[in-house]
């Protein structure tokens, strides 16, 4: 044993191989940014854990081509039904348009979600997974770099990084160690939350119940999961023992009265939580940047933990990989707190208003709950204030400093600056392709065009301007039309009409879009080339509180 | 901007409040109070504005607490 430890040096370390620690190696991977992942265990989530996974995190993943195994995997639903007792109050459709790559929702194992991302990024040269590897310390450094003390089965060594991202859940070490906190609530009830394996398949759809005849006064849930596996989540009380709730004796007589007598069933995993909804008050403590359950925690209806910490993502790596490549200000770091705590904030909001629903605190919220669902039965509006969770989706940075002011003749319609890119199917040649799979991975301005656009001294004047602004931009144009000009650059065809609806354009409208696809701010009809470059550099973090 | 004005503005009051009480008899206290409870969710789903409603909880609250 000698005295002197190794010491490598990284731009990059992620501490938490979890899904969203995972997923940020996919990322920076993906925009060529090397990292060195740090997980303690040897294993994928123990237990399944998160099993519905939205939308905006497919469409994450599929920018680097994650998805694609997870959508072969897992099963896809867009139905959702809600019953009172055994009467269905209502029920609904979540993916109300049909011309989207990305389904609503999947349903897949914690587990195989892990598997798959880690087996994208096998082979792949910029991502170094290192498994049974615990960070055991951290301090900051005067240059403002990270200081990691790691421990193996094998050895002890440091690394000293530039940038390291805490990724490492709910109990966060990094957090404590450096002293930081979260705050919000906790609730006291307590949940049962069982995978089970059937025999037979079931709908897929996800089933909600209150005050179910099999599991009176309190709620259930159920999900659909590959391999024929259920998760039954079972509202117990506040007053529940965890020890005596996870028997699984006491469990096989809880799930046999809800699936009925003559199912067959094996239970593969339980557990018994209570909830909380907490968050840092800031995520950013340079050079550490928290994301995941390490930064905020929620109840889980609603699907918003792995969600919002995949969205967390999003945000983060395409602003870190800029300022390491010299794109971009260090400034730009800051609108990470900015932009990703109200979306953590909109998460606690949406997912305590459910838990609140489920478990009403006082003899008035009883009350009024009974009444909400005495006037559903007849009455559409009142099934709207049925809560059994309000299901994850994008959140919008519209007060973001990296937008510039909506052009006020859209009269905001379509995506408005800091809303997520909306896709739509389009003709390329004779096949059908995807609007979000040509957005690519750096800046992009989409433009709605037509025959005489294209051939106009303007818009050629604006191709040039795009490409010495940045070189790296793309341009994505979309028509009405096939268009007849003998075009260098592709142009993607909305015969339908419906992607020009959708994001309210005609043709001339520019969409500046950051590289998480994120809109930074839109012109209906064409932009003064200088606004067009302001507003490039404030997306870019230039002119931070202006 | 304030939505509530201590002026009556429901067209016939006698005729309401009678119907109002009226709507409880018979009932226990938890099936008037659930009576309430449903008569709350109605008028504020005719009312629609949330400023509105918010007012209207807020004028209702302090009414309690101030008394
Ligand atoms: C019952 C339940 C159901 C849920 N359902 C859903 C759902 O349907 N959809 C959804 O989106 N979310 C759901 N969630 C939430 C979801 O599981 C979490 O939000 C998600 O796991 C957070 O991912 P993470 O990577 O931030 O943290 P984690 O998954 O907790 O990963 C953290 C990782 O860091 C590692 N680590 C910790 N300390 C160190 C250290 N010092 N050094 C190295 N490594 C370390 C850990 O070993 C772990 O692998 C659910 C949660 C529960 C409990």
């Amino acid at each position: 044993m000698t005295n002197k430890k190794r010491i490598e040096a990284h731009d990059i370390v992620i501490v938490g191989g979890g899904p969203v620690g995972l997923a940020a190696a996919v990322e920076f991977s993906n925009l060529g940014i090397k990292t060195i992942l740090l997980e303690t265990s040897d294993s994928f989530s123990d237990g399944s854990r998160a099993i519905c996974w939205s939308q905006r995190t497919l469409e994450i993943m599929d920018r680097s081509g994650a998805a694609t195994k997870m959508l072969e995997k897992g099963v896809t639903w867009n139905q959702g039904r809600v019953y009172l007792k055994h009467h269905e109050i209502y029920n609904f459709d979540l993916q109300m348009e049909t011309d989207l790559k990305m389904p609503a929702f999947i349903n897949l194992q914690q587990y195989y979600v892990e598997e798959f991302l880690e087996s994208h990024l096998r082979g792949k040269k910029l991502t170094d997974i290192r498994r049974l590897n615990e960070v055991d310390d951290i301090s900051i450094t005067e240059n403002k770099t990270a200081l990691l003390s790691v421990i193996t089965p094998n050895e002890k060594y440091e690394i000293n990084a530039k940038y390291v991202i805490a990724a490492d859940g709910v109990n966060s070490f990094l957090r404590k160690r450096l002293g930081l906190e979260t705050k919000g609530k906790k609730f006291e009830e307590k949940f049962l939350i069982t995978d089970i394996h059937v025999k037979e398949p079931y709908p897929m759809e996800r089933r909600f119940w209150f005050d179910p005849i099999f599991h009176k006064g309190q709620s259930a849930l159920l999900h659909v999961q590959p391999d024929n596996i259920l998760r039954i989540d079972l509202q117990l009380g506040v007053n529940a023992d965890p020890k005596i709730e996870s028997n699984p004796t006491r469990v096989q007589s809880r799930i046999q009265k809800m699936l009925g007598e003559n199912i067959d069933f094996d239970i593969q995993w339980i557990s018994v939580y209570s909830f909380s909804c907490k968050r840092m008050d800031r995520f950013v403590h340079e050079p550490v940047f928290f994301v995941g359950d390490a930064a905020h925690v929620v109840s889980p209806f609603g699907a918003r933990g792995g969600n919002g910490g995949i969205q967390d993502i999003d945000n983060l790596v395409w602003k870190l990989a800029s300022v390491l490549k010299g794109l971009a200000p260090k400034s730009l770091l800051k609108s990470y707190d900015l932009e990703r705590v109200p979306a953590a904030d909109e998460n606690i909001l949406n997912s305590s208003r459910s838990t609140d629903f489920m478990t009403p605190k006082n003899e008035a919220s009883k009350e009024f709950r009974e009444a909400v669902f005495l006037l559903s039965k007849n009455m559409p509006f009142a099934r709207k204030l049925v809560n059994s969770g309000r299901l994850s989706s994008p959140h919008s940075y519209h007060n973001s400093f990296l937008n510039s002011k909506d052009d006020p003749a859209f009269i905001g319609k379509g995506p408005i600056p800091g809303s997520a890119s909306l896709d739509a199917v389009l003709g390329l040649k004779s096949t059908e392709v995807w609007l979000l799979d040509y957005l690519g991975r750096e800046f992009c301005c989409l433009v709605f065009v037509n025959d005489s656009i294209l051939s106009s001294k303007r818009f050629e004047e604006f191709r040039k301007f795009v490409k010495t602004l940045n070189p790296q931009m793309n341009l994505v144009m979309v028509s009405r039309a096939i268009i007849s000009k003998n075009m260098r650059a592709t142009v993607l065809v909305d015969k339908s009409g419906k992607c020009f609806n959708k994001w309210s354009a005609i043709p001339g409208s520019v969409y500046l879009i950051r590289p998480d696809q994120h809109i930074a701010t839109r012109w209906k009809n064409y932009p003064e080339l200088e606004n067009l470059e302001q507003a490039f550099k404030k997306a870019l973090g230039h002119c931070e509180g202006k | 901007m304030s939505y509530f004005f201590a002026d009556q503005n429901i067209e016939a009051p006698d005729d309401f409040y009678e119907m109002l009480i009226n709507a409880h008899d018979g009932l226990s206290n938890s099936d008037s109070r659930l009576l309430n409870a449903n008569l709350i969710l109605l008028l504020a789903n005719q009312v629609g504005k949330v400023e509105i409603l918010e007012e209207a909880i807020s004028l209702a609250r302090k009414s309690v607490i101030e008394r």
